[in-house]
């Protein structure tokens, strides 16, 4: 069997379009951290087809790279690292609205 | 300026409530994304790494003072209090929501602006020469073209669904400042046996393969511009593919045709169409022309502009990079740069926004312009009011005095906020603008072009900058390709790769190393950046950009 890297599920949300991550008990989260971390491919699947089914609260879900951390998952791409906290050139986006 | 007809009012009303409907279908689960998503890209809507994104079209780059200010009312009241212009004469608001979306585009109707056409595969928002009706090198000013192309191509039923984007510039002036050989179309005002009319440049385009466009008619009269628009147009909707996203350009129709060949059917299409175009459209074009006539110009002494420009040496560092000529000996035409160093290229504050919107009104004849160069051009000041233009400027931040210098940088959003983008390219370009700033350089070095893509599309026109710097994902990492000796003029010239890239934190060393190298090289002060690379060629460039010594140089 080959091995399967470990992913989150994330979107970004329908309204506000800020990414967002899924948690194990079915929550959209805006922190990287709390998401649920798919560690089987069969169970990842899985969570990425109910994810995509919630068409009112996200879009565009799909499943990015991740490891696990001290506190949590952990992003393991530049591009989604950038996800967790917004754009370098200003203070906006998420390490503004939650003090990251 | 242009002002709309009833029609076009009607016409962006109408597309305003259309979208407001689509939007609350949405919420409400009538429509699905896949349904919805090509719906919001017709009005510019695109969904980016962070937040929503909605890109305004600026047709030919031209705005009044009253559309500046209602910009800045949109970025105070549904956005962060900026916005950023673009490569394409368009402004981007990076943070809007969804449910605000239909307001905005509400709110940019009552100042006859709009979203539409500025994404999907359509004839997009057609610039010019942010010079025009200006400069002093100039035919005859080309928006008159752009305005009536704009409303040909609007809505346009046989161009909704072309087989990829399309994207026209025109220029009334000899030296192009429109980038016209990287256009889909390039336009470009010639004069022949003492008629004007146009050169036709088709097929040229940057991203994953840059092409510098082909001429396939070298003087087309003026009555014959919109049916050979729309010959090439709709020859390009039959032949070009649609099977293959990255050869669906027309510039690869182009190529794989050949000029002959594609020259022979166009020419073909174009008598079928010209005789269906009754006469209307020069009706028209004599209304929209008047709408252009040149601002009456004041008559008043310039000596106070010459004891300023003496005096000050702040003011003449600024009017030596800022000012271009006008065709009015008393007047100039006013760059205010949008590149502070540090500062994101092409952002302006909603206070900056207000402040040129009132500079326009009182010294410039309330006209403004955004240059594809990501900056803000007042086209038409006095010289006698350039110390209090310059003063107000100075005050929020706009005075920079670094036009065509190595600090006026065009950047891509890049990774900061495409959701297309495989590296940053904003913050590449604030570290170059500060080194050079501590350097206090870019005066001596001259006339030099940066332009910097965060991926293979392009948007930073990379191809065609004196020092071309392209991001890209290398195994997970942020990594960047330099390319020398691009030129975006009517000398279009695509840049050479110099080998191997450079991680996030080497690209400010490795533009240092080049830029040093030609301090070095340069015959004397008066050689820029590009006729030192033109006459050496790129090998002493890359032995300084390398570190490898002068016997690699070949």
């Amino acid at each position: 069997m080959s091995r399967f890297t470990p992913k989150v599920v994330t979107a970004n949300r329908l309204r506000e379009g800020d990414a967002v991550y899924l948690t194990a008990d079915d929550r959209w989260t805006p922190f990287h951290h709390e998401a649920e971390l798919l560690e089987d491919e069969a169970h990842a699947q899985l969570r990425l087809l109910e994810a995509a089914a919630q068409k009112l609260i996200v879009v565009g879900a799909y499943l990015a790279d991740a490891k696990a951390g001290p506190n949590g998952p952990e992003p393991t791409h530049f591009r989604e690292a950038f996800r967790t906290r917004g754009p370098s050139n200003y203070h906006h986006g998420k390490q503004a609205d939650f003090a990251l | 300026m242009y002002s709309y007809s009833d029609f076009d009012e009607a016409f962006v009303r109408a597309r305003v409530a259309q979208f407001t409907d689509q939007v609350n279908r949405r919420l409400d689960g009538s429509l699905t994304e896949d349904e919805f998503r090509p719906l919001r890209l017709m009005n510019g809507l695109y969904l980016q790494l962070h937040a929503y994104m909605l890109r305004v079209a600026i047709p030919y780059g031209t705005v009044s003072p009253r559309q500046m200010r209602q910009l800045a009312y949109i970025a105070d009241t549904w956005d962060k209090g900026y916005g950023h212009f673009t490569t394409r004469q368009n402004i981007q608001f990076n943070w809007p929501k969804l449910p605000d979306v239909p307001a905005i585009l509400s709110a940019l109707a009552d100042v006859e602006m709009h979203a539409i056409q500025t994404s999907g595969n359509c004839v997009r928002n057609v610039t010019a020469d942010h010079f025009a009706g200006a400069a002093a090198d100039e035919i005859e000013d080309p928006r008159p073209y752009a305005e009536l192309l704009r409303q040909w191509s609007t809505d346009h039923p046989e161009f909704q669904f072309l087989p990829r984007k399309f994207k026209i510039a025109i220029t009334g002036a000899p030296n192009d400042r429109a980038v016209t050989k990287a256009h889909d179309i390039g336009l470009r005002m010639v004069k022949k046996n003492g008629e004007t009319g146009f050169e036709v440049i088709v097929g040229g385009g940057l991203g994953r393969t840059p092409m510098v466009g082909m001429v396939v008619r070298d003087f087309l009269p003026i009555e014959d511009l919109l049916p050979y628009v729309e010959a090439v147009l709709s020859v390009y909707n039959v032949l070009g593919r649609r099977d293959n996203k990255y050869k669906a350009r027309i510039k690869i129709t182009l190529h794989e045709t050949g000029r002959e060949e594609i020259t022979r059917i166009v020419e073909e299409r174009f008598a079928e169409l010209k005789p269906l175009f009754a006469g209307h459209d020069q009706a028209l074009l004599a209304d929209i022309r008047a709408a252009f006539a040149p601002p009456a110009f004041r008559n008043a002494p310039v000596d106070a502009y010459d004891a300023f420009y003496k005096a000050d040496p702040v003011f003449r560092a600024w009017a030596d990079t800022n000012l271009a000529q006008h065709r009015n000996d008393q007047y100039v035409i006013v760059t205010v740069s949008i590149k502070a160093h540090g500062q994101t290229p092409g952002d302006a504050t909603s206070d900056q926004m207000r402040l040129l919107a009132d500079l326009a009104e009182t010294y410039g004849h309330s006209d403004l312009r955004i240059s594809h160069e990501q900056n803000v051009i007042l086209p038409h000041v006095h010289k006698s009011d350039l110390p209090a233009v310059h003063a107000a400027l100075v005050k929020v931040g706009l005075g920079t005095a670094n036009v065509s210098l190595i600090s006026d940088i065009i950047a891509c959003p890049g990774m900061d906020y495409c959701a297309l983008a495989t590296a940053r390219s904003i913050p590449v370009a604030q570290e170059i603008a500060i080194r050079f700033n501590e350097l206090k350089l870019e005066h001596e070095v001259g006339p030099l072009k940066i332009k910097i893509s965060g991926c293979i599309n392009a948007c930073g026109h990379h191809h065609v900058g004196h020092i071309g710097i392209l991001g890209l994902d290398r195994a997970g990492v942020e990594n960047y390709q330099i390319t020398l000796g691009g030129d975006g003029t009517e000398d279009a010239t695509i840049g050479e790769k110099t080998g191997p890239g450079f991680a996030y934190d080497q690209v400010v060393p490795a533009v240092e190393r080049i830029v040093l190298a030609y301090l070095d090289l340069r015959t004397s002060p008066e050689e820029t950046f590009l006729q030192t690379y033109r006459r050496l060629g790129i090998g002493p460039f890359k032995a300084a950009l390398y570190e490898t010594g002068a016997q690699d140089a070949a």
